[in-house]
């Protein structure tokens, strides 16, 4: 017996325990890394092969430093989003997607971390 | 309650279907987002370099440098940008645009030389203003 109403039943309860949250960040960050991308593409363009110290000096710029950083966090937030639904699809033993989507937060914030400690460091400090 | 969800009938699997071009870009969207997931390595690797100081980053830019990993940073390029390209499909399809069957079976083709195209024009004109 299961007093619940269907509505009460799908809520939260889909592969992803939630409802179209995760669609929607994926679409919000897929439109943001469109032009932050853009713009990585154009300074690996413009900066491939350059000296170190003409390289940092770019990203010191406030304007580059600040749409690296967007570019980290937006690219970070979606490869996560997206990396899940690739686990959640192909992944059906309950403790593998588990530990497999515990391991791709890991590594996701780990990522994070380490791109946006170097672009606040080389920001602040050149 | 019984066991609804043992002996479930499974729908076939990939090998039962004939491979057309919005399934290949199907699969492609996939395959190159997982790419871009392993290539953010590359892309933190080198922000740590240029955070590092001058002798790291001179030799992780010899590594990327070298015939090997310019070819995987070719790579790179053309999943991006044919990940990007497969996003924007995705808006215009998500909005209710370019599902007819014949004109969605064009843009499929479309993004594959698109892509690579573009990948080509990315690395030229990144040689030339060197
Ligand atoms: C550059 C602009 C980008 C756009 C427009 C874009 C767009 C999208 C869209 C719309 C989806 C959802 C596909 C679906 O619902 O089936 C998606 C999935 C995904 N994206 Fe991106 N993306 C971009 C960049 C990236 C980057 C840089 C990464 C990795 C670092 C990435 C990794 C992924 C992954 C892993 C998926 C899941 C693939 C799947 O479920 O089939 N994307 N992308
Ligand atoms: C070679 C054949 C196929 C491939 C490679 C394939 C691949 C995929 C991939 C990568 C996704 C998730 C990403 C996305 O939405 O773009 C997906 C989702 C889906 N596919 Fe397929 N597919 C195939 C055939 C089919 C067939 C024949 C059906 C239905 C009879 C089907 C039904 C679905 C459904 C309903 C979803 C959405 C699932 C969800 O949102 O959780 N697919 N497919």
């Amino acid at each position: 017996m299961n007093m619940r109403t269907p509505l009460k039943k799908v809520r939260g309860l889909g592969a992803a325990r939630e409802g179209t949250e995760h669609f929607w960040r994926q679409r919000v960050t897929a439109a943001a890394n469109v032009p932050l991308f853009l713009f990585f593409i154009g300074f690996l363009i413009k900066y491939n092969g350059k000296p170190f110290p003409e390289v940092v000096g770019a990203l010191h710029n406030p304007i580059v430093a600040t749409i690296m950083g967007l570019m980290v966090i937006s690219g970070i937030v979606h490869m996560k989003l997206g990396m899940q639904m690739i686990i959640e699809d192909y992944i059906h033993s309950e403790w593998q997607k588990v530990s497999l989507l515990m391991l791709n937060t890991f590594f996701s914030f780990l990522l994070g971390a380490l791109c946006l400690f170097a672009v606040l460091k080389i920001g602040f400090a050149g | 309650m019984a066991n609804v969800t043992n002996n479930r009938p499974l729908s076939p699997h990939l090998q039962i279907y004939k491979m057309i071009p919005t399934m290949a870009m199907s699969i492609l969207h996939r395959i190159t987002g997982g790419a871009l997931y392993f290539g953010t390595i590359l892309v933190a690797w080198w922000l740590i370099a240029a955070a590092s100081g001058p002798g790291y980053y001179e030799f992780v830019n010899g590594i990327f440098g070298s015939w090997i990993g310019r070819l995987v940073l070719l790579g790179y390029t053309w999943a991006l940008i044919h990940h990007m390209l497969g996003g924007l499909r995705h808006f215009m399809m998500d909005f209710g645009y370019g599902l007819e069957k014949a004109l969605s079976t064009q843009l499929a083709k479309a993004q594959v030389a698109a892509s690579i195209v573009l990948t080509i024009l990315v690395w030229i004109v990144g040689y030339l203003v060197r």
